[in-house]
């Protein structure tokens, strides 16, 4: 297939390369060895921020490199860093309620509903939802709808309050499955089987058969539908 | 190039044939392969079966050992730094246990060692959480339903890894794994769960039980997010050193180990951290691109804490098999190699042929299941891609017939979103896939507690060997890095409170250099590699006046 050549501009600087690759193949391609802003490419670890605007056009755009393509005459630059500040807290010693967020993250309180978090999470995640439901102390829904955040930024950046949104999600997504979630109980009760000692005679017996042994009870194990 | 839907016209007169047969297909499978047909398929179709996949190491602890070239050629390297320059009286940073690599192996590893009141310090080459741990999508095994047990769990872990797992390690992941799954829901990770508190499980290939437990498709994602904030809330306990990889350990004169050398990515220093003991956690070696696959794995992992622990007289297990990811993007092209998570089978996506119909059980043991997809298209049966690559459906509209309309945006929502974003709509058309690699099956060999033959040296996860054998089952990952993490913390930070190394050599780094001298490996051949070569031939001839030491320039 023949590749089709388009102009990007890394941080101002004009380069040549093919249309199919992506933000973050393409400054390789262009001749950047990526130490910062290159994490796990596949659009999971929020590392390869990158805002851009493309030319003749105003709008600030972000998204994240490793799953974005090139256009023709886009300018682009990759965060590097997020300053935001993580708040320190004992998960243990925590209530699940708006008070907590009042104290440990108060700036969520400020948020203007202006929706510039919404617009730029590269997820497409309704942030500005999830701040609401924090303020109003909804912090099942809060975790729900930060649940596929991969912690970029790019939100708290961009937010007029100065609001670091992504470590607000974490902390709800935390007081939910600490203390609101239902628990399984399958799962303490099979930890307190083997507290006991309950499994260990058997595991124990399969340690020591023969190779031959072991593989007919693996060929004759019964298989949940 | 005329595209409808992601696709092309050619793309599409299949994709017709997938939709004319899926009716009929539901309900119906090809039926799981005997333990001999399968052994058979691996040894004609499997890449780890191709003639010069391996060689024998020439030099160290393992030496003789077949390994993957790949792997040869980095454990018969020549180090980064001179012993001669390195002034080991200064010492940058000092800590009890030392431990390198920032995934969900080290930084649950760090909780523990914190938790035990030991002073501790992660040095990593990337960002805390940049691992494959954050990238895992299916879910995590644990045997804690009424019909499972560990010993069940036991079976299934040692079949899929051809009974040649280390038995004390496979023993350890299962009578762990309930406990880890309550360890998460203290944490305050979120599991997929009833309305009662139930976990959802689903089977992984070659499970007997559905014991996989997830968080949509973000699983290893939210663990390791909710590690993360753990242990930023420790800072007292668990210092920090990103954008810092180690590149050579330190041992003291008796072989104790008692820190490392690390290389400061951005200011290009070498700095010295001294400890009393270290735990090893650098993950896997997907980017070292095995046989030119393509990979699921994160951009750091190059497998330098192999060379490093190999240097310092660790042995190796295992090294010589590669797992393949039965299913990566095959297309579009911006994405291929990329993980397509086995639990879309486990949901009920079936893989088909260009024709549209069915050839293999959607659930075998990723070695067998990846061996049948190359199989498939070596009998010219693949969808060829516009840039010529061979691939083979994925028929992920199943699940909504199967599990209900709506139901591929709730449970994947990653890989919905990737999907639509080259107006691919999963819910409704399949994907195109073909195996890519994934995972290092093998690594240091390692006792239950994660300690290796040189003392003090512990390590755990991706770049230890032996616990899954020749080939791991899908949700054993996330379990093990956790598992062992722990294990390697407890361990360690009992350890050292009844060690005092004395003071730091590079001895073995001295030594490790007379013997590759004595062999004919090229000088130029440098290790770790720290991060892989993706600069263009045609670049380095114009940067005349670079300096490249292995791939980093």
């Amino acid at each position: 297939m023949d590749e089709e050549m388009v102009r990007i501009y890394i941080m101002g600087k004009e380069y040549k390369v093919p249309g199919n690759l992506t933000i973050l193949t393409a400054m390789e391609y262009a001749g950047y060895q990526v130490k910062r802003g290159a994490g796990c490419r596949e659009g999971f670890c929020g590392a390869c921020a990158t805002v851009y605007r493309m030319k003749d056009d105003y709008k600030l755009k972000a998204d994240l490199a490793c799953q974005t393509k090139v256009e023709d005459g886009m300018y682009l630059a990759q965060l590097p860093f997020v300053p935001a500040q993580k708040s320190i807290y004992d998960i243990n010693k925590l209530k699940p309620e708006v008070g907590t967020f009042q104290e440990i993250y108060p700036e969520n309180f400020k948020c203007v509903s202006c929706n510039t978090c919404t617009k730029a999470c590269p997820q497409d995640i309704e942030v500005m939802d999830y701040v609401q439901a924090i303020v109003r102390g909804d912090i099942k829904k809060a975790a729900d709808i930060s649940f596929d955040c991969i912690m970029c930024g790019l939100c708290a950046l961009r937010c007029p309050a100065e609001i670091s949104q992504y470590n607000a999600g974490i902390l709800a997504r935390r007081l939910y499955g600490k203390y609101l979630a239902p628990r399984a109980k399958h799962t303490r009760k099979r930890i307190e089987e083997l507290e006991r000692g309950m499994w260990e005679d058997e595991v124990n017996k399969l340690m020591k058969i023969s190779k031959k042994e072991l593989k007919e009870k693996y060929k004759s194990r019964d298989k949940e539908a | 190039m005329a595209m409808k839907g992601g696709y092309t016209d050619k793309m599409w007169d299949s994709i017709k044939k997938v939709e004319a047969t899926r009716k009929s297909r539901l309900g119906k499978q090809q039926p799981s392969m005997s333990l001999e047909e399968g052994e058979k398929l691996l040894k004609k179709y499997h890449p780890d079966y191709k003639k010069g996949n391996t060689r024998k190491i020439k030099i160290g602890p393992s030496k003789g050992d077949p390994v993957v070239q790949e792997v040869a050629n980095l454990l018969e390297a020549y180090p980064r730094i001179d012993p001669e320059k390195i002034d080991l009286s200064r010492v940058d940073y000092k800590t009890d246990v030392l431990v390198i690599g920032g995934g969900g192996a080290g930084t649950s590893a760090a909780l523990l060692t914190c938790e035990n009141g030991v002073h501790v310090t992660i040095a990593t080459k990337l960002r805390l959480g940049d691992a494959n741990t954050m990238m895992a999508q299916g879910g995590i095994q644990a045997a804690d339903k009424e019909n499972d047990s560990p010993a069940i769990h036991y079976l299934d872990v040692i079949g899929g890894g051809h009974f040649d797992n280390k038995p004390e390690l496979v023993k350890a992941l299962v009578m762990d794994a309930p406990r880890i799954i309550g360890w998460l829901e203290d944490l305050g990770m979120m599991f997929d769960r009833e309305e009662d508190g139930t976990m959802i499980t689903r089977h992984g290939g070659g499970t007997s039980r559905k014991r996989m437990h997830s968080a949509r498709d973000y699983t290893g994602g939210e663990i390791m997010k909710t590690l993360r904030d753990e242990a930023l809330n420790n800072p007292k306990g668990i210092e920090i050193i990103e954008f810092s990889p180690a590149v050579e350990l330190l041992l003291d004169k008796d072989g104790k180990t008692c820190g490392a050398i690390l290389f400061n990515l951005e200011t290009e220093e070498y700095l010295t951290v001294e400890s009393k003991a270290v735990i090893i956690t650098t993950g896997g070696f997907g980017r070292l691109h095995i046989q030119k696959f393509p990979t699921t794995n994160h951009y750091g992992a190059t497998a330098d804490g192999l060379v490093l622990g190999y240097r310092a007289g660790a042995k190796l297990a295992f090294l010589d098999t590669v797992q393949y990811h039965p299913t990566g993007a095959a297309y579009p092209e911006q994405i291929v190699g990329q993980l397509v998570t086995e639990k879309i089978r486990s949901a009920g996506a079936e893989p088909v042929n260009v024709h549209g119909e069915q050839f293999v059980y959607p659930l075998e043991p990723r070695d067998i299941e990846a061996a049948a997809l190359i199989r498939e298209v070596e009998r010219g049966n693949g969808m060829e891609t516009p840039t010529g690559m061979k691939g083979i459906w994925l028929d992920t509209p199943l699940i909504e017939m199967k599990e209900g309309k709506g139901s591929i945006e709730k449970n994947f929502p990653a890989m919905f979103r990737q999907n639509m974003r080259f107006d691919i709509n999963m819910a409704k058309t399949p994907i195109l896939i073909y195996p890519t690699l994934h995972y290092q099956n093998g690594g240091m060999e390692i006792s239950s507690d994660c300690s290796t033959s040189v003392p003090g040296l512990y390590v755990a996860g991706e770049t230890s060997g032996g616990v899954h054998g020749r080939n791991r089952l899908m949700g054993n990952s996330l379990l093990d890095v956790l598992v062992f993490g722990q294990r390697a913390g407890k361990a360690a930070s009992k350890y050292v409170k009844g060690v005092s190394p004395g003071k730091p050599t590079l001895k073995h780094v001295r030594k490790y250099i007379k013997d590759l001298e004595k062999t004919d490996i090229p000088k130029d051949r440098i290790a770790p590699m720290v991060l892989p070569d993706y600069t263009r031939g045609e670049t380095k001839k114009r940067q005349l006046t670079s300096h490249y030491l292995g791939t980093l320039r």
